[in-house]
């Protein structure tokens, strides 16, 4: 079961991460996160922090804008299932390797 | 401890302008970021180096110095003298600057030619994002087939810290699962990072694996093939008595339901065993037996 403690209030995301509420309202408009309210704040489930400090990361030390990144992510996500899927085939092509 | 070619790992000519190695340090930047790379160890490295170089070129000090003593940095009382005034003037700097600011950790590890070139106090800009979540971290556990036929628990050691974990059945080779909030400490209040463990499986036994079922090669006696009898194999987990039926032919496989790998994360479930049979062709026959074959030869014409 989902808690309050896994909330964080967008408030201290932005202080933390030292950006604006409109950068976080752009991401949430752009569907890269999720913005639940909690008690009428604003928050982000802590599973997705680690998204949010990727999005934060590329957007700063790469330049990338928000149409970017979520081209980024929709590759990475396919990326994803591609290597599973080639680890699945080159598990399969050991039975075939003579010992 | 080798020189290292700040210029030649960006790209650009010694006369590059800030402009230039600004440009160059981003494009490779946005080929070798390790968000953009994950599980890339030489992505990883590229982008360690790349950053290095950064650091090095795009500052006007670290580059005046570089170029002045780059290559004669292990000899050369100047060296050594400009090293020594150098190190004075950071801690100097640093001094003033102490107290001021949060220290996120980057885990950004420099060469040894970095730091024997500009110590600690060379890392001027904190261009990693300010970090709130913890650090996550990625492991490896490397694994015998027979150990993952059962579900088990283990204490692993990360990071120093003792993580108790069960590795359930029948996880593949390959696999990743993550271990939430195993990561290394979040930063005010911040939530943990999560350890990532990728499980290597080793087979050293007589099966193959794939997914869930197993195969195995059983030799097979040339008369049980022909005249059907039993043999005895070794599943995984015990010994099974197969009938063969009389006429068998080599290569006939022959699927034991049940027999084989425990389906991940569903107890009590489990693949197939699928077994071959290889017959043998008896050797060193004596002359009565190859007598024997004659006349068998004889009634098949």
């Amino acid at each position: 079961m989902m808690t309050e403690e896994h909330f964080i209030s967008i408030t201290t995301i932005c202080r933390q991460y030292e950006i604006d509420f409109t950068f976080v309202d752009s991401l949430k408009r752009m569907g890269l996160i999720q913005v639940e309210i909690i008690e009428e704040d604003p928050c982000i489930h802590a599973d997705h922090i680690g998204d949010l400090e990727k999005i934060i990361r590329l957007h700063q030390d790469l330049n990338v804008n928000l149409e970017g990144i979520d081209v980024v992510f929709h590759l990475l996500e396919k990326e994803r299932a591609l290597r599973n899927e080639l680890n699945t085939l080159k598990n399969r092509l050991r039975i075939y390797e003579s010992e | 401890m080798a020189f290292i070619d700040y210029y030649k790992t960006l790209g650009v000519p010694k006369t590059a302008t800030e402009k230039e190695i600004k440009a160059a340090y981003r494009k490779l930047a946005r080929k070798y970021h390790p968000d953009i790379n994950p599980d890339d160890k030489e992505a990883e490295r590229k982008f360690k180096e790349i950053n290095e170089a950064h650091e090095v070129l795009s500052n006007p000090e670290n580059r005046k110095k570089y170029d002045k003593y780059g290559k004669d940095w292990k000899h050369g009382e100047e060296y050594e003298k400009a090293q020594r005034q150098y190190q004075s003037q950071q801690r100097q700097q640093q001094s003033q600057y102490q107290g001021g600011g949060q220290s996120f950790g980057g885990g950004e590890d420099f060469s040894d030619f970095f730091e024997s070139m500009f110590g600690g106090g060379g890392r001027a800009s904190s261009r990693q994002s300010a970090r709130f979540k913890g650090q996550d971290f990625n492991a490896e556990l490397h694994l015998n087939l027979e150990d993952v036929y059962t579900s088990q628990k283990q204490v692993l050691t990360v990071n120093g810290k003792k993580i108790r974990l069960t590795i359930p059945a029948g996880v593949e080779n390959g696999q990743v699962i993550k271990i939430k909030g195993k990561g290394g400490p979040g930063v005010n209040g911040g939530p943990h990072g999560d350890l990532y463990i990728k499980f290597i499986i080793n087979n050293h036994t007589a099966f193959k694996r794939e997914g869930n079922n197993l195969y195995k090669d059983v030799d097979l006696n040339l008369y049980t093939a022909i005249l059907g009898g039993e043999v005895e194999i070794d599943s995984m987990s015990s010994a099974v008595k197969l009938k063969v039926k009389p006429e068998t032919s080599n290569g006939t496989k022959v699927r034991l339901k049940g027999k084989g790998f425990p389906v991940y994360k569903k107890e009590g479930q489990y693949g197939d065993l699928i077994v071959t049979y290889h017959l043998q062709t008896p050797k060193n026959l004596s002359e009565r037996e190859k007598e024997l074959f004659k006349e068998l030869q004889s009634i098949e014409k």
